[in-house]
């Protein structure tokens, strides 16, 4: 068995152990739906208990305190939701299969005898890989466990498709993405992805969440009830915007590393190529994304659509633009 | 809602009664309304779509061929889009429309920001509010017994001061406070970042005039001069000069192409392509360069790219009485990975009739169960060079520019292949063949004649095609993007705050001390900062009152 079929090995166990992850955090989520409780009383005994703090909220000036990215998120759910042994085996198992991952990854660069992002294969398996990486480091800063099931579900599908559709064999780097910046400039773009799509996860949560509150405001009876036991829409959004901010900082070194690159290899930093042009595309949606949040109107729901858009636009660059748009960035393999 | 209190809003909309606007004062209205922050997040989402499209259709700047291709697929769809400017999507009226707009309101919103930025930088911080529990963070110690209120405030300045706040000291009905803020810089990070994207905007627009760009196919053995006549094609900018090109001579004296020849999973994958050149300033010594795929030389002002390469083969034709008329080294253009290359020959003069040939090079020949022949290898194991020849009106005696690339075979008659039944001509590397109807003959020229019988690595010469540029702007659009990166990252990481100290006796004769914050800005930090303040003020306390005698009681 030599390293790439041993790559492919890890990569199928880790596969394996996402789904066992995303088991026990779909769990989860039931456990604390039940946790929650179903009558209508109980909305109106959080309702109750919500008012008051609402109250304190509008007269500290408008500032809800934060706490730092680095600091655990005050746990504001409505209803507090203690340990759960499932959420723990899920955790467990995402670094489980986070290794596994990682090993697959380091052998495919080991096989290939340089860094392991030079086709659509290798770019899905590095960027699912960051995509955990960011999960699990954000994680020991912030109780973001709720998002277990959204990370490993979403990281077993790309990986599933990755190595059913774009699987390519080990090849040498043809002469174009023989240069630093393939290091540099793919993979703070793959970090840069993490990012985005914590933010998004996150904001989708938001957007749930602030229905959830509204229906509970004007006491009605809410579905998915283990939003409950979730931090509040604002603590979400606050969440989602930090998040995200590191991932349009990245994302704008991304684009100038590109330039940069595209100046050595192609002779102009700027040609408005297909994968140029949808890079740019996320930058001013997440750019607007940012403006929204100091927009009158624009903060809250609007502001997380623009998130959840601009990832889309992620994926989008990634899964479609690679393989079906005709330009200079036609390394998928395929 | 933790709005940032920096935010920069229109204000509120005051009046729904509108008085009677004059001329100045619908100009002020619309002034209004562009620099309106909704109005510039508007621009920037439509910036967004507008650039869509660009990516769905071949665009002229990057992809002429895929547009031609585009106009031939789509005859009724392409002159529409092409009045809509859809194939030049990025200068076209529309785009350029949204995005001067945007740096129009982007410009209006951060001149008067700019202003209130440094009348802030010189002002005090504001007056310390008289209800400090209402604020973030608030928490309260108990001075040590016996401090004196104006010296608690004071070292709650100096502490202040060197945690980097500006600091002022308020008294107020008997309560002494100090009151400090801190991080400007986000704010300045903030306004760098949007000069720098005017400043890119700018240098872009303006200076991207003064470069240019050309191109040149230059065969092994070739030298190329920087001039303008020596280019096969030039784009110049708009206000660019022909007297500004710095001569240079540039010959390409060798090109090495390196294949994947173990793995057989990428059998052929091309794995290098150096171009070995002589570069000569004027008047100056010649120096061996090399120009590589992700490795430009750089000369005489300019960048000169390698950016693609193939086979050249040296054909020669004769006449019947064996005078030569034409010669030539002929740049074919590769078809595919494995370079089945294709190319055209034109002889107009020195035979009976106008020469025009067809011909396909396969470097390395394989022939397809059809019979139809294909290359299988990129570089020279087996190579074979097939000619389908055509005589009659080459069309070039009209003036009218014409291809080297193409032979419009309109006004000729084909000769060999297709439906002639002739068979094409087929020659190896040092073979000749006549020409039909007694034209004359044909060579395919070896350029390694003394080779071993069956190695034919040297066989036929390759060329290689440069992209030559001059780019003036290249240096300061990278410096406003550094700087633009550098203000994004203070203007997103820095936290803009206000903390205040306040110093009110109580009934009972002791001290109490008060903190509190207000973020500015997202400040996700706020309330841990005001603590340790709160902390270290009361260490402070602590220590400078062991250190000096105890107060006696009164």
């Amino acid at each position: 068995m030599n390293l790439n079929e041993l790559s492919i090995l890890s990569l199928y166990s880790a596969m394996a152990v996402y789904a066992l992850a995303f088991i026990a955090f779909s769990f989860d989520l039931a456990k604390r739906s039940a946790a929650v409780g179903s009558t209508a009383a109980a909305d109106e005994a959080e309702r109750q208990a919500e008012t008051p703090r609402t109250d304190a909220a509008g007269a500290s000036g408008g500032t809800t305190t934060l706490t730092r990215i680095s600091a655990r998120i005050k746990n504001d759910a409505a209803t507090p939701y203690g340990r759960s042994p499932s959420l723990r085996v899920g955790v467990s198992l995402t670094v489980l299969a986070f290794l596994t991952h990682l090993m697959a990854t380091v052998l495919r660069g080991v096989a290939a005898e340089r860094v392991p992002w030079a086709n659509m294969y290798e770019f899905a398996m590095t960027g699912t890989l960051l995509i955990v990486a960011v999960f699990l480091i954000v994680l020991t800063r912030a109780d973001l466990r709720f998002l277990g099931t959204f990370v490993t579900g979403m990281v077993l599908v790309l990986l599933g498709i990755a190595a059913l559709r774009f699987y390519v064999e080990v090849a040498p780097l043809p002469p174009a993405l023989q240069s630093a910046w393939l290091v540099i400039h793919v993979f703070v773009a793959s970090l840069g992805t993490g990012f985005f799509a914590l933010g998004f996860a996150l904001s989708t949560v938001h957007l749930l969440q602030f229905r959830r509150e509204s229906l509970v405001a004007s006491a009605r009876s809410a579905r998915l009830r283990f939003l409950a036991t979730l931090p509040s829409a604002a603590t979400l959004e606050n969440l989602a915007y930090r998040v995200t901010i590191i991932g349009f900082i990245l994302w704008t070194f991304t684009l100038m590393a590109g330039s940069i690159w595209a100046e050595q290899a192609w002779g102009r930093y700027w040609g408005w190529d297909t994968k140029e042009v949808w890079t740019f595309i996320i930058w001013t949606i997440y750019a607007g994304y940012i403006h929204a949040r100091a927009t009158r109107g624009w903060r809250g729901s609007r502001s997380a659509w623009l998130s959840i858009i601009g990832f889309a636009a992620v994926m989008f660059n990634f899964g479609i633009v690679n393989v079906f748009f005709k330009g200079l960035h036609a390394y998928s393999g395929l | 809602m933790s709005r940032p209190s920096d935010h920069y809003d229109a204000p509120a909309s005051a009046g729904i009664v509108q008085p009677h606007l004059g001329f100045v004062g619908w100009l002020r209205w619309f002034w209004r309304q562009l620099t309106n922050m909704r109005t510039a997040l508007f621009l920037l989402l439509l910036l967004a779509i507008a650039a869509v499209p660009g990516s769905l259709v071949p665009q002229r700047s990057s992809d002429p061929n895929g547009v031609t291709q585009y106009f031939t697929d789509n005859p009724d769809l392409a002159p529409l889009l092409d009045k809509v400017q859809a194939f030049d999507v990025y200068s076209s009226a529309w785009f350029s429309a949204i995005y001067l707009l945007l740096f129009v309101s982007l410009i209006g919103c951060v001149i008067p920001r700019t202003k209130h930025h440094y009348l802030a930088l010189r002002a005090k911080p504001p007056r310390t509010p008289a209800r400090l529990s209402r604020l973030a963070g608030f928490t309260t110690r108990t001075a040590p017994a016996g401090t004196d209120a104006q010296a608690a405030v004071e070292s709650a300045r100096r502490l202040l001061k060197t945690s980097g706040y500006r600091a002022s000291v308020f008294k107020n009905r008997g309560e002494t406070s100090v009151s400090a803020e801190r991080g400007y810089l986000r704010e300045t990070g903030n306004l760098v970042f949007h000069f720098a994207l005017v400043g890119i905007l700018i240098t872009v627009g303006f200076g991207g005039g003064f470069g240019f760009s050309g191109q040149r196919v230059l065969v092994e053995g070739q030298t190329f001069v920087n001039t303008l006549l020596a280019y096969d094609s030039f784009n110049p900018g708009r206000f660019f000069n022909d007297a500004s090109l710095t001569p240079y001579k540039l010959t390409l004296d060798d090109f090495d192409v390196t294949y994947e020849d173990k793995n057989l999973k990428a059998y052929g994958q091309p794995i290098d392509f150096t171009a070995d050149v002589t570069i000569t300033p004027r008047g100056e010594v010649a120096e061996a360069s090399q120009v590589k795929v992700n490795g430009p030389a750089r000369t005489g002002g300019t960048d000169v790219y390698l950016l693609g390469n193939g086979y050249a083969p040296t054909i020669t034709v004769k006449d019947p009485n064996g005078v030569v008329v034409f010669t030539d080294s002929v740049p074919f253009l590769p078809q595919d990975a494995n370079l089945t290359s294709l190319g055209v020959v034109k002889v107009p003069d020195g035979l009976a009739e106008q020469l025009g040939m067809i011909g396909f090079f396969y470097p390395t020949q394989a022939t397809m169960e059809s019979g139809a022949y294909f290359s299988s290898y990129p570089d020279l194991e087996y190579p074979l060079l097939t000619l389908n020849v055509y005589s009659g009106d080459l069309g070039l005696d009209a003036g009218v520019p014409t291809s080297v690339y193409s032979l419009d075979t309109d006004q000729m008659d084909q000769l060999t292949g297709g439906k002639t039944r002739v068979e094409s001509i087929e020659l190896k590397p040092g073979q000749s063949s006549e020409l039909p109807n007694g034209l004359g003959t044909v060579t395919f020229d070896d350029a390694a004649p003394g080779a071993k019988t069956g190695d034919f690595s040297g066989s036929v010469l390759r060329f290689a095609s440069f992209d030559i540029h001059h780019d003036p702007t290249q240096l300061w659009v990278l410096s406003f993007a550094v700087l633009a990166l550098l203000g994004l990252l203070t203007s997103l990481f820095v936290p803009r705050r206000r903390v205040w100290v306040k110093a009110v006796p109580e009934a009972d004769g002791s001290l109490r001390l008060e903190y509190a914050g207000l973020a500015r800005g997202e400040d996700p930090a706020l309330e841990s900062a005001v603590g340790d303040i709160a902390d270290r003020h009361t260490d402070l306390l602590l220590s400078s009152q062991s250190a000096t005698p105890a107060f006696e009681q009164k």
